[in-house]
This record gives structure tokens, C-alpha cells and sequence, in this order.
């Protein structure tokens, strides 16, 4: 049942094969028996699946199903889930129930789809490799000495080794998308302003945004469906007329341009990840793409200025967290500062506090010109550039990480090498653009994940071209030895 | 640009960040490989560019002047470390 792919499912749900009740068991004796290995899940929450699951089938009983209504998924644990446990990953909020549901949590609710569990992350969404979280790495199914990268690294291992057919992650600089490369899953960035941050822990709020994951295009196409729309509560939330993202599916990709930025095909990238690509490209190729070479002339500065903008958000963000309304408070604090100071020094990890600190400084009296202005004056540069680009070509397509998959403990060190890991993801952010990473091939053994960026609003004529890709080629539809 | 130990020190106060004294040295080497890395942004010339605020250049909502979210103190303070009668407790703060 758990090769099945979200569409799949949702034609067997409604052609009665299996109830959402026996769909739900299914994948949570997966979790019991597979998780241990994987560390994917930081909350299950079987009992209120379980009770979603025969609500869905009532609801399917009464002839009130909709598309994926039964189908179980999971969420990042950076959406607050009410009664449920909202880490963000950190021991910050190691004891947080949320109060209520953030408005992606809701429109799945009233989808009907049952939740299996909340999935790790790294702490507050701060790191490209899982290793930052409070309750311990992630490990990737396709070799668990490594990494299945980060910070959506616990929906991206879950989903790959189907211990659940999607699930919800955030992208702030490549969350989604780079985790869905090294873990051999498609996953989708929106435009900034599709989906609510409402209840959405937030890290950095001028570049934050969920998205969906999930096998294949069409998958993430039929989450984002559900996941979409405009909400009132979040003041950046766009209002847009409601748009169907399966519609765009089955339209042939032939004489669509497609731009290859000739800073993501330098230097840099690794042979393997060099060659999956030249076949992606030469499958297209035999589609009828027409491809060009573009230039996107700043994008070299694309992650120096979001380490600017990230961190200084970041610092201002999680000043809320102070020990005193909810989430960690030290014992025997002597004074309110020390209440502040140990409640905080204590509640966050070492990449949290490094990151806070760097904004703390770009935002202080005389810096605030030199870093986070200037990093926002880059910002234009870069959407310039996406914007000149779009002029000539639909799409642009390029690796989605240099690399495949690093082992764990390889990059704690050096928290700039870290960074750079996300150097094709982060312009994607800077300038709110969608992009999306989908299964390319393999390079020893690991999965290599090919990006398509497209134009704002875009999303549905980058899930067509994936679909027509994964039309023709099996890579979505590989599966980790031991969790077939 | 490179941090100096009492740096560090300063801006964890900023940032109401308790930061141990065996720590300060590594956050300064950390911080400091940061600001040098994010320096690359020397590089560019942004002479007369207009910052980006938002991508789409959307601009916020305007709604009436009425209350739109119901009262919760009692749900909200549940989950706090310390109430009482409807108050958060910290520690003491007038002698």
C-alpha cells in the first residue's frame, strides 16, 4: 500500500480498496518498526490519526469525501497543531502544546486527512542538515550515516522511506527543496504570500514559506491544492483567485524555454551531480524543450546577503521567546534578567544563539546600513536578475545542491561550509520566486535532485514540466533499500 | 571584520542570551568567519538601488477598528510557566 503514491491512494480510497482506517494502521506500524533507524518523527500522534481516519471514512460513507479526504500525511513540527506538541525542534518549546492550529493545519483538517505525526527539523528551521535539532539528527534512508539534509530533513526522510505518502515543510532559504534532493523526493517552494504563515513558527518572515512534499509532482501538485489561499491573519498573505495546480499537468512541455543559469553550472558542482543533470537536460531535450544559457550576474552574493537578512529577521523573531508566557523558563531565576538571559541561553542550541547574535550585531546602532540595508538592496539586484531572465525563458533549470547527501558530523564544524551547501537554493528565496527540486538520478548510490525555478505565480507550469519528466523516467519512483 | 571576545559579550547581552565564559572565545572565531564570509557583499555596488521589502510589492490590508479575536487568556495561560490571578509571574522587580 505504501508504494502507492498520493493520487494513487486517493483512487483507491474512493473506489473503496481500503479505508482511510486501514491506510492510517498501515503507516503508522511502518513508523514503529522503521522510525528507530531514521529519527523522522519527533511526535506521533496515533490516537488523533486514527480517530481523523474514521471521521474521513464516515465522511466518505455520506457521500462527503473531497480529493484527498483519508489520505494521511505528516507535518513539520514548525506548524502549531493544537494539543499537540510544537517543538520547532527545540528545547525552547520542548513542552509547547500549542494553543491552536496554524491555517495550513486547519485547511488539511478540513481536507480530512488524518495526521500521522509532527516531523523533525532543524532547530527553529536554523540549518541545512537535520543536526541542529533538539531531539537529534535525522538520518537518511538511502545510506543512514548521512545526513538527509535540512531543515524539512524529517518530512524529506519520512516521505522517502514511506512512513508517509507527503507531508508539509517550510523553505526559507532551500528547506524543502534541498532535503527533497538529497533524499530523492519532490518537493515545492510557492511564491511568497501562497501559503498562510499563520501558526508557522517564524524564523525569518520576509523570506519564510510551506510547501509541499511528496514523491511526485503530481502529489505536491494535489497538497498545494489543500495548502494554498489566502489567509487575513497573515499580513503578507496574498489574495489571489483560487487556482487548481493539477490543471497544468498533461500540457506538453514542447517549445517551452528553458533558461540553464550559467552561475549554477560552474565550478563547484560535483561531477555526478554534473552528469544527472546533462541526462535530465537531454530527456527535455526529446521533449521538445529548447534550451539557453542565461546569466544571472548576482547571484554570487545571494547567500553572503542572506546570512545577513535571515539572521537579523531571526533575531528579532525569536526575541518573543523570553521564559515568561510559554515554551522553557530556567530553574531559580535570581532576577528578570537573569530569567531572559538563562531562560534563552539555555532553551536554544548553539546554531540559534550563533544566528541570533549575527543579527543582533547587523541590526545595532551604526551596522544597520552595512548589513541588513545593503543585503536588501541586493535583494532588488537579484530579483532584477530572475526578472530579466524571465524575460527570454519560461523556466530555469539547474542542480538543486552541489553535492549529494554529506555524512553526519562532516560540516558541524565550520558553520560557513554549511551554509554554501544551500548556494543554488537561497536567490530562490531572496527574490520570493517558486522553485522545486524532483528525483534526477543517482550518483553513487545517493540521489541527485534537479531544481526548475519559475516566474511569481508560476507553480503550476513547474509542476507540468516535472510531471512530464516524471512521465517519462522512474527516479520518483526509486525507493531506499530496507524501505521499500 | 573580526570580533574580540568582550564583543561577543556585548551583543549576547543585547540579545539576552546567557553565554558561558568558556564559550565567548569559540562564538568570536564563529561570528567573526560569518561577518568576513557576509562581507562579500562589499563586492556589489548598490549606489541608488531601492531596498526590496516585499516581492510582490504588496501593501497591507487595511480592516476596521473592531475586535476580531475572541478572548483566550485562560488557554494562552495555561501554557505559561508561572500564573497567578490572570497574571504572568516573573521575579521580583520593585524592592
Amino acid at each position: 500500500m505504501h508504494e502507492k503514491t498520493i493520487a494513487e491512494l486517493a483512487a483507491a480510497l474512493q473506489a473503496r480498496e481500503v479505508s482511510s482506517v486501514e491506510l492510517t494502521e498501515h503507516y503508522l506500524r511502518r513508523i514503529e518498526t522503521l522510525d528507530d533507524a531514521l529519527n523522522g518523527y519527533i511526535t506521533v500522534t496515533a490516537e488523533q490519526a486514527l480517530e481523523a481516519a474514521r471521521a474521513a471514512d464516515d465522511a466518505r460513507a455520506q457521500g462527503r469525501a473531497g480529493a484527498l479526504t483519508g489520505v494521511p500525511m505528516a507535518h513539520k513540527d514548525i506548524f502549531c497543531t493544537e494539543g499537540v506538541r510544537t517543538s520547532c525542534g527545540s528545547r525552547m518549546l520542548d513542552n509547547f502544546v500549542a494553543p491552536y492550529d496554524a491555517g495550513v493545519v486547519e485547511r488539511f483538517k478540513a481536507a480530512g486527512c488524518p495526521v500521522l505525526g509532527k516531523t523533525n527539523m532543524d532547530e527553529f528551521a536554523m540549518g541545512s542538515s537535520n543536526e541542529t535539532s533538539y531531539y537529534g539528527p535525522v538520518r537518511n534512508p538511502w545510506d543512514t550515516e548521512r545526513v538527509p539534509g535540512g531543515s524539512s530533513g524529517g518530512s524529506a526522510a519520512v516521505v522517502a522511506a514511506r512512513l508517509a505518502p507527503g507531508a508539509t515543510g517550510t523553505d526559507t532559504g532551500g528547506s524543502i527543496r534541498q532535503p527533497a534532493a538529497l533524499t530523492g523526493i519532490t518537493g515545492l517552494k510557492p511564491t511568497y504570500g501562497r501559503v498562510s504563515r499563520w501558526g508557522m513558527v517564524a524564523f525569518a518572515s520576509s523570506l519564510d514559506q510551506g510547501g509541499p512534499m511528496a514523491r511526485t509532482a503530481e502529489d505536491c501538485a494535489l497538497l498545494l491544492n489543500v495548502m494554498a489561499g489566502f489567509d487575513r491573519r497573515d499580513s503578507t498573505s496574498l489574495e489571489r483567485p483560487e487556482e487548481n495546480f493539477t490543471a497544468a499537468l498533461d500540457r506538453p512541455v514542447k517549445g517551452l524555454r528553458v533558461g540553464l543559469p550559467k552561475p549554477f553550472f560552474g565550478e563547484g558542482m560535483a561531477p555526478g551531480v554534473a552528469r544527472v543533470l546533462e541526462e535530465a537536460i537531454d530527456h527535455y531535450k526529446g521533449l521538445g524543450v529548447e534550451f539557453r544559457e542565461v546569466d544571472l550576474p548576482n547571484a554570487g552574493l545571494a547567500v553572503p546577503a542572506y546570512y545577513v537578512v535571515a539572521p537579523a529577521e531571526c533575531s528579532s523573531n525569536l526575541a518573543r521567546f523570553d521564559g515568561v508566557r510559554f515554551g522553557y523558563r530556567c530553574e531559580d531565576p535570581k532576577d528578570l534578567l537573569d530569567l531572559y538571559t538563562r531562560s534563552r541561553g539555555e532553551g536554544f542550541g548553539a546554531e540559534v544563539k550563533r544566528r541570533i547574535m549575527v543579527g543582533t550585531y547587523a541590526l545595532s546602532a551604526g551596522y544597520f546600513d552595512a548589513y541588513y540595508l545593503k543585503a536588501q538592496k541586493i535583494r532588488r539586484l537579484i530579483a532584477d536578475d530572475f526578472a530579466r531572465a524571465f524575460q527570454e525563458v519560461d523556466v530555469l533549470l539547474g542542480p538543486t545542491t552541489p553535492d549529494t547527501a554529506f555524512r553526519i558530523g562532516e560540516k558541524t564544524d565550520d558553520p560557513v561550509s554549511m551554509y554554501l551547501s544551500d548556494i543554488y537554493t537561497i536567490a530562490v528565496n531572496l527574490a520570493g520566486l517558486p522553485g522545486m527540486s524532483l528525483p534526477a538520478g543517482l550518483a553513487d548510490g545517493l540521489p541527485v535532485g534537479m531544481q526548475l525555478i519559475g516566474n511569481y505565480f508560476d507553480e503550476a507550469r513547474l509542476l507540468g514540466m516535472a510531471h512530464q519528466y516524471q512521465m517519462g523516467t522512474e527516479w520518483h519512483r526509486m525507493a531506499p533499500g530496507g524501505f521499500k | 571584520m573580526s570580533l574580540s571576545r568582550d564583543e561577543v559579550e556585548k551583543i549576547a547581552h543585547l540579545a539576552r542570551l546567557a553565554v558561558r565564559p568558556e564559550d565567548l572565545e569559540g562564538y568570536a572565531r564563529e561570528l567573526s568567519g560569518i561577518l568576513a564570509f557576509v562581507e562579500q557583499m562589499d563586492a556589489a555596488d548598490t549606489e541608488g538601488v531601492t531596498p526590496m521589502a516585499h516581492p510582490v510589492e504588496a501593501s497591507q490590508r487595511l480592516r476596521p477598528d473592531e475586535p476580531n479575536e475572541p478572548d483566550r487568556r485562560d488557554r494562552f495561560q495555561a501554557i505559561a510557566p508561572a500564573v497567578e490571578a490572570g497574571l504572568y509571574l516573573v521575579p521580583r522587580v520593585i524592592e
